[in-house]
């Protein structure tokens, strides 16, 4: 039986429960709803709760650890030669699933595999057919005590709500559980890369070429981990979209805010907003397609050797990206400087532009700066773009005419594709999400501080 | 003593500013009109760079729609090619069974390569035959059998038929392929170029509506590949991540908003959502790999993985628009509630969360258009494999649209650039009609207390 027929079970049953418990609280009522404690409909609700939730909750629980422990199974009955090696090991994993999902009549492989294919085909059956009884016959047995426990004078609806605020809570939870989740997940990988790589030599080292050994004979480098290079890239096509959003993006939420005619706004505005909705991989076709061959040949006939996969490109498209999210941030902060400011400088004899310029802005400064390390931290973690339009290589450059690479290109790079397990290529990937989960969360919070306390002054 | 002497100094300067303020200014003066028609060149100058960069920005957006536009709408028509096809019965059912097995087996590839050489009968050497079979797609034989099966009297007769037909051809007849530069430095040579000319002379080259491009799975060939696996991939995606984010976002919402306590964990999840709202996509998708394939176990490329990893990403922006719109419902609708003898989560239930509705759905449908225009995490759970068969469920292996862009970008033959072009303005138009139906619920149901 599959997922979807029995969560529809599950739902029938839940219905059916509800259908009872509601009867059974009219039954006790005698006709009279004031004999009640609650309405019948709480009663119903309340046997639904005690038949669903249970079952789902147990089914969630169920999938987390069904798959690994399976795997163990079936891993404990291996031999022990395969055991020892973990490149061995994945790729008889590997075929043993192949075989279990019934197919794998191509490979050549031992005997023991072919077993323990047959074995993890008959362990998922069995686990599934497990899973069908248990659940079922836990949303019953809840079904069943519920239904026994309803009573005229019983409090279901505090019941009910009780349960209802619990779920609530549990969904708000889930924000956090996604925050540890992804800390421990990048940690647990990262620890284990450190195990393998010294943290000094990947966080100072100066050199990046990921490419190791897969085969211990085969002939390779020893490949280098220092991230160094990888930054230094990442911030220069920063700074190129910076160079592009911020004064693009301030003009523009100033021209909007105080010189536009209702009629331009009304257009121009959610024009504007359409460059935010746009999907990074559309900029990233822009960027390779379009933006890149045009700057490689303007710059041939200017005499620059501009690379098919520079910088510039991929930092110009990123600033386009940047832009509407610069300008709606600081038209906030610059809508929120209070109007005495103004009047009292125009009163004073001031021009507009010298009210922005002199008054305004100084006073939305901080306002602004925080807006603007958003949008750095957008820029440093974006990656369709520069994963389609920059380079792959890791040059330790400036020049925005050269290729460069970025902390993203080669998270995607080393993660996408064939990839072995445990190997410090795949596990140096995580180590770089990590970082780059750290520099993007300080971003963030220091932003998000300084634009609070920017708006407390003004309050 | 000194005091007093910095106190005469001090009265001193006093008395020279004062006077020099009670001078009139001769606000005629030269000096002064000089100074004011400086200060309004600035002010114009001011008005003009914000202009100039609003219109930098639209010119940006132009651009970018232009360029895909005129790449991509040569995408949605195909050139055919009308050659006489002669349904050999010896070849199709040499024993006259009619049976469909049997005619579904035929060689339907030999019968168009055989019409092909009738129509260019002087083409012997067989580099020269493997040229002018790419004249027709790889595909063709398969319409052809669909034919034939939906007619079995076409057996023994000669038609004349359009057939798809292959990549290079199809960018020949479009004017992506220049018949003027050198020969080397084309895909196709000048007999392939003479073939060409001469079937167009005959009126035997046309270019239809390409409807496999929305009925077709991805495929190597240019001319074959479809967008509606994508699409479907697409679909099964968004749909286990709304069952997953609506219901969580909006309770999340609402026991923020209406029942929790301002305490230490309030404000921990408080902080969480905002800082999950700007947290990297590509660290979701680090978060999906490890916890989905690797602890989890759940199926590689699977939309219910895909799903559940843009689930926790759209999660944060469903949370803050709920919120947004539960709050924005009055008090007083909560008190009548509650004075008239209804339980909080009644209140809840019953009058602020249909009221909050129109708002919610609008951040919701937002949120849903982030997800389908989302990449990079879906490259992190292997979404990015070559997928041709239409996926049938949320747990079979699939691609979405915006993966199969990527995947399409990433090809090296010119045929792709104007697919890639066409599925991104397929997918644009998903977007405009999500967000055009969040900005028609906003304005249907908007209502100001």
């Amino acid at each position: 039986m599959s997922l979807s027929f029995l969560l529809l079970a599950v739902a029938a049953l839940c219905a059916l429960s509800f259908y009872f418990g509601r009867q059974r609280a009219v039954a006790l009522s005698g006709g009279r709803h004031s004999n009640l404690h609650s309405l019948p409909v709480h009663y119903g609700a309340y046997t639904a709760a005690w038949c669903g939730l249970p079952a789902l909750a147990l089914l969630l629980i169920w999938y987390m650890f069904q798959g690994s422990v399976i795997e163990a199974l079936i891993i404990s009955d291996l031999p022990q030669e395969i055991l020892g090696d973990s490149g061995r090991l994945s790729l008889a994993l590997n075929s043993i699933s192949q075989i279990a999902a019934g197919g794998g009549e191509h490979l050549t492989v031992s005997p023991e595999i072919v077993d323990a294919g047959r074995r993890l085909a008959n362990l998922q059956t069995i686990a599934n057919a497990a899973l069908v009884v248990v659940m079922l016959s836990v949303a019953l047995a809840g079904l069943v005590l519920s239904y026994r426990r309803i009573e005229a004078d019983m409090r279901a609806r505090n019941n009910v709500e009780r349960i209802s605020r619990a779920i609530m809570i549990v969904c708000s939870a889930i924000a956090i559980l996604s925050t540890v989740g992804i800390v421990f997940s990048l940690m647990f990988e990262t620890l284990h890369f450190f195990s393998k790589i010294n943290p000094l030599d990947f966080l100072f080292g100066l050199e990046w070429s990921p490419q190791t050994a897969i085969r211990a004979d085969q002939v390779a480098s020893e490949g280098a981990f220092g991230m160094i290079p990888l930054f230094v890239g990442t911030l220069l096509i920063t700074l190129i979209a910076m160079c592009v959003a911020v004064p693009v993006g301030l003009f523009s939420a100033i021209y909007m805010g105080e010189y536009a005619a209702p009629k331009f706004r009304a257009v121009a505005k959610p024009a504007l907003e359409i460059l935010a909705g746009v999907p990074t991989v559309v900029y990233g076709f822009f960027a390779a397609l379009t933006v890149a061959p045009f700057l490689r040949d303007n710059g041939a006939m200017l005499g620059l050797d501009v690379s098919s996969e520079s910088a510039l490109a991929a930092g110009l498209v990123m600033g386009i990206m940047i832009i509407p999210f610069v300008s709606s941030l600081s038209d906030d902060v610059m809508s929120q400087v209070p109007k005495s400011l103004r009047d009292g400088s125009y009163a004073l004899g001031a021009t507009k532009s010298e009210t922005i310029r002199q008054v305004i802005f100084p006073a939305a400064l901080p306002g602004i700066v925080g807006a603007v390390l958003l949008a750095v931290s957008r820029a440093i973690g974006e990656t369709m773009i520069v994963v389609m339009a920059a380079g792959l290589a890791a040059n330790m450059t400036v020049n925005p005419l050269q290729a460069v690479t970025t902390v993203t290109v080669q998270i995607v790079t080393l993660l996408v594709g064939d990839q072995e397990f445990d190997s410090a290529k795949t596990l140096s990937a995580f180590a770089l999400g990590l970082v780059l989960f750290l520099v993007t969360l300080g971003l963030n919070v220091f932003a998000l501080k300084v634009v609070q306390k920017y708006r407390e002054k003004y309050d | 003593m000194t005091d007093m002497a910095s106190l005469m100094e001090d009265r001193a300067a006093a008395k020279v500013i004062s006077d020099n303020l009670r001078k009139p200014v001769d606000w005629d003066s030269p000096k002064i009109a000089r100074n004011i028609k400086k200060r309004y060149a600035a002010e114009r100058r001011f008005k003009i760079y914000g202009l100039v960069a609003i219109c930098l920005a639209l010119l940006a957006l132009c651009t970018l729609a232009l360029s895909i536009g005129s790449k991509g709408y040569s995408a949605f028509y195909q050139t055919y090619v009308q050659l006489e096809v002669t349904f050999d019965p010896a070849v199709i059912d040499p024993e006259g069974t009619g049976d469909p097995e049997v005619i579904g087996r035929a060689n339907f590839d030999g019968l168009i390569k055989q019409a092909l050489r009738d129509r260019f009968p002087d083409v012997t050497s067989r580099s020269e035959k493997r040229n002018l079979y790419g004249i027709v797609s790889g595909g063709a034989s398969y319409d052809l059998r669909e034919r034939v099966l939906e007619n079995p009297s076409l057996i023994g007769q000669t038609r004349s038929i359009w057939l798809i037909s292959g990549d290079d051809f199809d960018m020949l007849n479009k004017g992506y392929i220049d018949a003027d530069v050198e020969e080397g430095s084309r895909r196709l040579n000048d007999q392939e170029v003479s073939w060409y000319n001469e079937l167009v002379e005959a009126g035997a080259v046309e270019k239809q509506f390409h409807t496999r491009f929305f009925t077709n799975g991805d495929s190597r060939e240019p001319e074959l590949a479809g967008i509606w696996g994508a699409a479907v991939g697409s679909f099964y995606t968004l749909i286990v991540t709304l069952a997953l984010s609506f219901p969580i976002g909006v309770l999340a919402a609402i026991y923020l908003e209406e029942f929790a306590p301002r305490n230490r964990f309030t404000q921990i999840v408080e902080v969480n959502i905002n800082n999950l709202a700007a947290v990297p996509s590509i660290v979701f998708g680090l978060l999906g790999l490890e916890v989905y394939l690797n602890v989890m176990h759940l199926p590689r490329s699977a939309p219910v993985v895909g799903g559940l990893t843009l689930a926790l990403m759209t999660l944060p922006t469903i949370i803050i628009a709920s919120r947004a719109a539960i709050k924005a419902v009055p008090p007083s609708i909560r008190q009548a509630a509650l004075g008239l003898g209804a339980s909080p989560v009644q209140t809840v239930t019953h009058h602020v969360l249909p009221l909050a509705m129109p708002g919610i759905l609008t951040g919701t449908i937002i949120g849903m258009a982030q997800a389908l225009g989302e990449t990079a995490p879906l490259l992190m759970i292997g979404m990015v494999a070559f997928i041709v068969d239409i996926p049938g469920g949320a747990l079979d292996p699939a691609t979405v649209l915006p993966v199969q862009i990527y995947l399409w970008a990433d090809s090296p033959e010119r045929a792709f650039v104007e697919k890639t072009s066409a599925a991104i303005m397929v997918l644009l138009a998903f977007l405009v009609l999500m967000n055009g139906l969040a900005v028609y619920l906003r304005k249907k149901f908007e209502r100001k207390w």
